[in-house]
């Protein structure tokens, strides 16, 4: 049975909520879990180590993501005039360990440059992005760095690994 | 029953001088032939030579139909060959980069193996042709090596044997690559940062078409760029302006200043807007960019290249550049309403890792399947592919700024919202897509 007070079954409710919220379009609760100097980070490449000298699907920090959330609701929005609706079918997240090398820097997970107290999770998933009579599949692994704001859990960094980043992709309209 | 193959009267028929027929767009039978004519008689851009630095590295795409390898030779030069086994039409190479084992290539079929020139080197068993006519025969050439140019680094074919000369064919439109590769500091340029490959539901004429639509922006991208704008608006006052704010707003930009632009023609089908500035000239300057662009060029001649900030130049058929932030963005078309749009950037060599940033961040915000510019942009081509399905009108307008005399467009410079560039396109397609016909 799952221990609902783990700090562990927590940081799942909210990866959980999170992809519920893009889900069911309630995108300003959606924006208010990500911290002020938020990422949301979808690479091109496997292994790509930033998104400044490289090309990625998404590199949106807070003033993007809300252009974003703004251009959806817009009448002239015209891609959207038939909306998408998108379903993110989620695996149990996993508190992900950070391993450090000898010297104390981290190996494994270093592009999220976590502080004490912040958690890295990571979710494997579908996603499933409609428009009518268009339907698209996608799948990958998202990671989630967590961090305590006043005492409420924030997004620092969501980074979406898509399985097919290589791929020739058809629009993707909405977020992942 | 064929209606335009080898019928080179009923391909010009579609081309007037200010409308073309929505057959060009839609009709199965035309895209077979724009595959077998006008993607083999024009000069199509395969690759950039940063992309095969040592000999026997390779790039693997495909121009039109044809499977091709661009690859670096053993004498140092880049050569564009057949990707297909001379034997059965295996694909020599499937992966998109890579480098040859032992400098040779090898089929993954029969084994049969060939230089890096594309000569035939070895087959196993040879014995087995004793005494067959296997000598006279194309196979025995080993592997067809196509025309190609390498101009500064960018690397062109004409698949067909024969046919109009590079520098005809492309005249003085290549001031364009020369503009991007002159802000070098030194002088080349290197393929970096990634590259988009975003799938389109239309034909590669919309997208192509658009490149040079300076009527667009304003109407298309009011929900992307004007909401960009109104949010830099509500910003506080003081705010450091963002990079991506000052990429997405000049695209709201008024009809006076897209019509003032300017748009450049040139002989078949070629063009840039942005003769006198575009959208990209209030970009934030660099200051160690500009210092090293003197010191490589001087003064007067730096201040020259970076003057230019041509918006999208066309190299028709499937080639568009944007020399200011050197980005290129590459139509490979796949089915009459199925394009490939592939967006390209560039390292500047010798210039600070801002300029990568920004070319980088501009082919996201614009480029990419997630953009929300391109989402706009491949809604209205998708539209017009389903609309021109219908024969309500089988004729489309090119009227704006056609003047009655005009049979075919004349180079010049005209203002950006002329719909010269599109009417130059239409005549380009159908003089190289009759060019190699017979007439029957």
């Amino acid at each position: 049975m799952a221990d609902h007070h783990s700090p562990e079954f927590r940081l799942a409710e909210f990866v959980y909520l999170e992809a519920r919220l893009l889900d069911e379009k309630r995108f300003d609760a959606w924006y208010e879990l990500f911290t002020d100097d938020a990422r949301y980070w979808m690479p091109l490449t496997r292994g790509q180590p930033d998104g400044r000298m490289h090309t990625s699907l998404f590199y949106e920090d807070k003033l993007l993501l809300k252009l974003r959330i703004e251009r959806l609701r817009h009448p002239n929005a015209f891609s959207q005039q038939q909306p998408s609706y998108c379903q993110h079918v989620l695996q149990q997240p996993a508190l992900e360990q950070v391993v450090h090398s000898a010297a104390g820097v981290p190996v494994i997970a270093a592009e999220f440059m976590l502080n004490a107290g912040d958690f890295l999770m990571r979710t494997p998933f579908m996603y499933v992005e409609t428009q009518l009579d268009t339907q698209i599949f996608l799948a990958g692994i998202a990671y989630h760095h967590l961090t305590s704001i006043d005492g409420t859990l924030r997004i620092r960094m969501k980074k979406i690994e898509l399985l097919n980043c290589d791929a020739a992709l058809p629009s993707i309209q909405l977020l992942i | 029953m064929t209606r335009y193959r080898n019928d080179p009267g009923a391909v010009r028929a579609l081309v007037r001088a200010d409308s073309v027929h929505r057959d060009v767009y839609v009709d199965r039978e035309l895209f077979d032939v724009e595959m077998e004519q006008l993607w083999r008689n024009a000069w199509i851009f395969v690759g950039h030579d940063s992309q095969v630095p040592l000999p026997g590295d390779f790039y693997s795409t495909a121009i039109g139909r044809e499977p091709v390898i661009m690859i670096r030779g053993a004498d140092g030069s880049v050569r564009v060959l057949s990707n297909r086994c001379a034997h059965k039409g295996t694909k020599l190479v499937s992966a998109m980069h890579g480098k040859c084992p032992a400098n040779m290539l090898r089929c993954p079929y029969h084994g049969w193996t060939y230089r890096l020139d594309g000569s035939l080197r070895t087959v196993p068993l040879k014995s087995g042709y004793d005494g067959t006519d296997f000598q006279s025969t194309q196979a025995a050439q080993g592997l067809p090596e196509f025309a190609s140019v390498n101009y500064r680094g960018f690397v062109f074919t004409r698949l067909a044997s024969t046919g109009i000369d590079f520098h005809d064919y492309f005249g003085g439109s290549l001031s364009s690559i020369d503009n991007l590769v002159d802000r070098a500091p030194e002088g080349r340029l290197e393929v970096a940062g990634g590259v988009l490959r975003y799938l389109h539901d239309c034909n590669w004429k919309m997208f192509v078409e658009n490149l040079n639509d300076a009527m667009h922006p304003m109407v298309a991208h009011e929900s992307s760029a004007g909401t960009a704008k109104r949010l830099w608006q509500d910003a506080a006052p003081g705010t450091p302006k963002p990079m991506v704010i000052e990429q997405f707003t000049p695209f709201v930009n008024d009809y006076d200043f897209f019509d003032k632009m300017g748009v450049k023609i040139y002989d078949n089908g070629h063009s840039y807007t942005g003769v006198n500035f575009s959208i990209h000239s209030q970009y934030s300057s660099v200051g160690s960019y500009e210092r090293a662009m003197i010191a490589a060029y001087g003064e007067e001649r730096s201040r020259q290249i970076l003057a230019e900030a041509r918006h999208n130049t066309v190299y028709y058929p499937g080639l568009t550049i944007k020399g200011a932030i050197q980005a290129i963005r590459v139509a490979r078309p796949l089915a009459v309403d199925k394009t490939l749009i592939e967006s390209w950037t560039f390292r500047l060599v010798g210039a600070p890792d801002e300029l990568l940033e920004r070319t980088t961040t501009y082919s996201r915000l614009i480029n990419a399947p997630t953009s929300v510019v391109g989402h706009d942009d491949l809604h209205c081509y998708k539209s017009i592919q389903e609309g021109l399905a219908a024969g309500v009108n089988d004729w489309i307008s090119l009227h704006r700024g056609h003047p009655p005399a005009e049979e075919h467009p004349i180079a010049g410079v005209y203002g950006a919202t002329n719909e010269v560039p599109m009417r130059g396109q239409a005549h380009a397609w159908a003089k190289f897509m009759t060019a190699g016909m017979t007439q029957e």
